[in-house]
Order: structure tokens, then sequence, then C-alpha cells
């Protein structure tokens, strides 16, 4: 699904290599997460995947399906699959969360040949969709994001996953600032869309998150490389132990 | 004080292309009009009040040719609507084209139709005097003196439906002077629309006196034509517990100046007046608004919202006013620019001047460029580029749109500027 090969990433504004060499391979159908100190890389890998400015591929590749993703602009990665849910959801004054949507959802089917949603056929699978996630028709009508709490911002993140179908899920901190009942809310909307034909990465400091989305292979990413791959075993040996004896392990 | 001869000889070269019409009951405001003209004086770039705009273009003898723009590709703005058409081709009322003029709760009567009296005369060229302090307007004194049509609109109910101005411009060389009267009497409510791009050069001027408890809703859109310009003056009066709200939609323009100015003279009135313009390359647009509070427990409210590109031009000079005694004032201005570009250019000029100490006003002006953090987002979703940069466009100038009450007409307007937005992608 995922095919990430000695990606080496710089900031494009200062001579900062921040990814020196990643290798990833996410199978359709799988649970990985990639957990890692602060400034080790995690949220980089996620930005340079969905095709943020700022940041220089040096070395590398990324591809989805096999198609090439860094060669793709921001929205045509969408288009092929990728979804990424923010850490910070960003705030949108005046955009309606629901015009939003509709948008989105329509500019990736007419992207990919398919045909445009009906507004009747879109306003039956968001009203479905929204119920399970605990969202309120307000919620849908106000402007994306603007006024939300925390805990709702990243809902309307697994929202907009859930309306997008996405082939390949990236989940960037999605449990920082949410408490526990959310992050159950939270971690049942992605289980919901847990298949075969579907991967996942979930990018987090923390364990909890993985007692409630079950992951197939966790990495821990150090210094902008993956520097251990294990089992669900590797996330509460990092809760009970932190990094210090896996980064002293590998060095 | 002798005015400096260049304001003299460009006021006499202007004055010489004009000639007061037969203008029955309305000849005594005409004359004071003139005299008032002549004493201040038409504006030239080195008055303080047009430091930003420069108003050669507007006071020369002829009108500066406008090319007629063919707009098939749109239906005239608020032809689905059921309303009562009024229409004006090149300045000139148009009976073929408008509608018999009979509607109840409203009485409507032609300015160029002269008789010896007429309710209006106790407005005309009244509030647009009583606007000439403390800043000097005079394209307005110009237009009570040589105005040669408007209609004048007494309304005395509820209006079942909307009155809707209509302004062709066909002769690209048409330089038109329009002057209405809106009088609404207690307890009357209208909602006012105009639409159009009137004339090779437009001077309107409107005289608006909301009485106790009376509701006048104005929403404006000024036509696509690129080459028009435009001088138009809103002075209104509103009494206690009234409320007026304008709102403008500018789209293309050469150069406009839109002055409004609102004396707040009854307690608890509500006063709203809003605009939000489109500019691509030659393109001036100047909102001047002076509201003026005069009474207890007003509110107030100036929301302008303008997105440039290509060096287009946008000014806002907006004042609060709050004479004393005007207690209890809530007065709010925004003015604000989307600069889609480094060539275009904002230029504001917010005030307040407060006479009462328990008020509360505030007022902000920003400009800035598209929001890249919201773009990423909506492009990281499957949004191309374009879509989000109009969608983040329509959402800026969202604030000033629903200053609109009636939603449909916030839509229909909306549309409009995401039609102008995709034109120019294609």
């Amino acid at each position: 699904m995922l095919e990430i090969k000695n990606l080496h990433v710089k900031l494009e504004e200062e001579d900062k290599q921040i990814l020196k060499g990643v290798d990833l391979t996410v199978e359709a159908g799988k649970v990985h997460a990639i957990m890692g100190p602060n400034g080790s890389g995690k949220s980089t890998l996620s930005y340079v995947l969905s095709g943020k400015d700022g940041y220089e591929v040096t070395e590398g590749s990324a591809a989805l399906e096999g198609k090439d993703l860094l060669d793709m602009d921001v929205e045509e990665r969408a288009a092929a699959g990728l979804f990424l849910a923010f850490q910070y959801p960003v705030e949108i004054p005046g955009v309606g969360n629901m015009t939003f949507l509709r948008t989105a959802v329509n500019a990736q089917r007419k992207a990919r040949g398919e045909e445009e949603m009906s507004s009747a056929e879109f306003l039956k699978v968001i009203r479905e969709k929204a119920k399970s996630l605990k969202i309120d028709a307000e919620m849908l009508k106000r402007p994306v994001n603007v006024g939300f709490s925390g805990g709702e911002k990243k809902r309307n993140e697994i929202l907009q996953m859930a309306m997008l179908e996405p082939r390949m899920c990236i989940l960037d901190e999605t449990d920082s600032g949410l408490d526990v009942d959310a992050m159950k809310l939270v971690a049942d909307g992605v289980n919901a869309l847990r298949d075969s034909g579907r991967g996942f990465l979930v990018i987090t400091h923390y364990q909890r998150l993985l007692d409630h989305i079950k992951p197939d292979v966790v990495h821990i990413m150090a210094d902008g490389r993956i520097i251990k791959t294990g089992g669900p075993e590797l996330a509460l040996e990092v809760e009970k132990n932190g990094y210090a004896d896996i980064l002293a392990e590998v060095a | 004080m002798a005015l400096p001869q260049a304001k003299l000889d460009a006021t006499e070269a202007r004055l010489s292309a004009l000639a007061l019409p037969e203008g029955g009951w309305s000849d005594p405001a005409r004359q004071d009009a003139l005299a008032r003209l002549r004493a201040m004086g038409l504006p030239t770039a080195r008055d303080e009040y047009w430091k930003y705009t420069r108003p050669d273009t507007l006071v020369t003898a002829d009108a500066p040719a406008a090319a007629v723009l063919d707009q098939d590709d749109e239906t005239p703005l608020f032809a689905a609507r059921d309303r009562l058409k009024i229409v004006f081709v090149d300045g000139v009322f148009s009976a073929a084209d408008s509608d018999d003029l009979s509607l109840e709760g409203v009485s409507v009567d032609r300015l160029a139709e002269a008789k010896d009296i007429h309710w209006a005369k106790d407005l005309y060229g009244v509030l647009e005097a009583q606007g000439q302090t403390p800043v000097a307007r005079p394209l307005a004194a110009l237009n009570t003196a040589f105005a040669s049509d408007g209609v004048l609109i007494h309304v005395t109910g509820k209006v079942s439906k909307p009155i809707n101005l209509i302004y062709r411009h066909e002769d690209s060389t048409s330089d038109a002077i329009l002057h209405h009267v809106i009088k609404l009497d207690a307890g009357a409510e209208a909602t006012i629309l105009e639409n159009g791009p009137a004339a090779a050069r437009f001077n309107q001027c409107i005289e608006v006196d909301v009485a106790d408890s009376a509701t006048l809703h104005h929403i404006r859109a000024q036509g696509r034509d690129h080459e028009r310009r435009a001088a138009t003056h809103i002075f209104a009066r509103l009494g206690q517990e009234s409320t007026f709200k304008s709102f403008t939609l500018t789209v293309n323009g050469m150069l406009t100046r839109n002055e409004v100015m609102i004396d707040i003279t009854g307690d608890d009135a509500v006063a709203h007046v809003a605009g939000a313009c489109m500019g691509d390359g030659a393109f001036h647009h100047d909102d001047t608004i002076f509201v003026t509070h005069d009474a207890v427990n007003c509110e107030s409210r100036q929301v302008f919202k303008k997105v440039l590109r290509n060096g287009a031009t946008g000014v806002f000079q907006g004042k609060i006013l709050v004479k004393p005694g005007a207690q209890k004032t809530d007065g709010y201005q925004i003015s604000q620019a989307l600069l889609l570009d480094g060539d275009s250019q904002f230029l504001a000029k917010p005030e307040l001047e407060i006479y009462a100490d328990d008020v509360a006003c505030s007022h902000g002006s920003t400009s800035g460029a598209i929001d890249e953090e919201g773009l990423f987002y909506l492009r990281a979703r499957g949004v191309p580029r374009g879509t989000a940069e109009d969608l983040l466009t329509i959402a800026f100038i969202a604030e000033a749109v629903q200053e609109i009450e009636d939603e449909s007409l916030q839509e229909e307007l909306v549309e409009r500027v995401a039609a102008w937005l995709a034109r120019r992608r294609s």
C-alpha cells in the first residue's frame, strides 16, 4: 500500500536534515504505529507524504499503490487515496463544514473519473456517519473547525476520513488533546474504517491510543530514522521504560 | 475663504457642460445646491478627503468613454425574484422596461416629472445639505443641482415585494446623474435592490429618511462593466428604533467611490453598512463612510471586505462620530483586504471621534494574503488549489455578505462572486 524507501528530507529554508533514511512499508489491511520522542521526525514524515510546502526530499522515494507520491500535487495525493488526520486541524472561518466536505468528496470523485455525489445522497451519508461520531447537525453547519473543542476537531477529522474513504490513512497524534472518552470515540471511528483494503499509519507519543486502535506493527523512530520495529509489545515496552532503553540499545 | 484658482477652473469647466433641469418643486433646492457647489468647488487631488482616490475623471466636462459589456453569460441579478422593476437606461427612466409602479404600501413618482408640489420637497437636497458638514461632498451637491431623473419612493406600510432599481448601460459615453428620495413612514418596511452598471459615468445620490420603528434593507450590486466610473452618495437619517441595513457588492469598475453618511437621530436605532468588492487590474474602489451617533443606545456596524489582484486598489475611509450625550453607543467598524498578489494595495483610514463617556466602539483594519495553512488543509482533502483559493476568498467576504438579512439574497450575491472568480481562472 504505502512504500517508503530511504527517505531523506531537509527543511527548505534552512540546512537542517530531518529525515535521514526512512524505510517503511505499510500493507493493505494493516495498522502500523510510529512512536518516538519529540523531534524524531514523525510529524515531518506525515507532512512530506501529504505534500506540505517547506520540505525538500533529498533522497529516496515514497509510493502509494506503486504510484510516486512525491511527484504529485497535494490534492492529487488526496485523490489517489492518501489521507492525513491533522495533529492541529485548521480553522477555516466562513466555509461551512458541509460545503467543505461536499466539495472535497466531489473533487476527489471527479479527479478519479467517478460520478459526483448528489446533495441528497451526500446528506444521507454524512448524517449517518456524523451520528456515530456524535457530531450533531449544528457542528456540520458551522464553519470548518471554528469554535470546535479539541475533541470536536479530532472527531471532525475522523468524519472527513469516513466520508472520503481513503486507501491509506495517516493519523498524526490524533490522541493529543483528547480525554479518555473522546479518545475512545475517535478510536471507534478509526476501527470502523479498518478493512482489508485500507492501510493505517498511526503516529503517537503514547501507548494509550494503541490500547484502542490495536496495531499490527510498531516502529520506533528517533533522529530521522526508524530504529526498531516489532509487534504491539514494543509499544508496551516504551510505555513501561520510556525510549531511553531502546535508544541505548541501538546506539 | 476664496477657492484656489485650479479648483475654480475645474468647477466652472464641469458646470459649463451642464444645464439646470426644469425642476418644478425641486427648483429652489437645485439653486441652493448649485450655490453650495460653487462655494466648495469640485474635488481635486489636493483635497484631504480625496487623498487616496483621484477625482479627475469624475469631474471632467465629458464622461470618459466606457465600453458596454455584453453580459450574456449571466442572467441579470434578482431576475428570478418577485419584485417591482424600475428601469433606467443610461440614466433615463424607461417606462417600457419598468413595471406598473403601483404597489400596495408604497407610492413611486419620477423626479423628472416636475410638478409644483411634492412631499419630497422636504427632503430633496435637505439631507444632502446636512451631510456637507463636517466634510464637503461636492459631487453630491452637483447631483442635487443637476439630477436629470430618479425616483421618489414613499413607503407607508409593509411592502410585499422588493423594489428593484435597474440601471442599464447602453451608450459608451453616457453620463448619468440620478437622484432618489426614499421616505419611510413610522413602522413602514421595505427592501430596495439596485443593480446594473448605469452609465459610462454615474453620479448617484440617494436620500433616505427612515422614520421611527421603520426598517429599510438596501442591497446593491454595481455591475460588471470594466470601464465604468461611479460616484455614489447615500444620506440616511434614522429615527427612533428604526433600522437601516445597506450592502453593496462591486465587481469590476475602473473607478468607484461609494460614500455613505448615516445620521442616527433617534434612540435605539440600528445602522449597518457593509460592502464587498472584487477588483482585478485597473480597478479602484473607495468606500467612504461617516456614521454619526446623536441618540442614546444605538448600534452601528461598518463591515467592508476587498479582494484585490493584479494591481487593483482598495480604499476605505470610515468614521464613527459619537456626539455628546449619545450614551450606550455600540459602534463597530472593520475593513479588510485580501491581496491576491504583491501588486495590489489597500489604503485604509479608520477614524473614531467620541464625545460621550459610556460607549463601546471598536475598529480594525487588516490586509493580508490567502491563508496558506487553510489552503494546505483544503488541498489535503482533495480540493484543487484553484477551488480552494475560491472557497477561501468567498469565506473572506462572508462577514460582509452576512450583513444581508435575507439568506437567499446572500446566496445570490455569493454566486456572482463565485462566477467572477471562476472567470478569472478560466
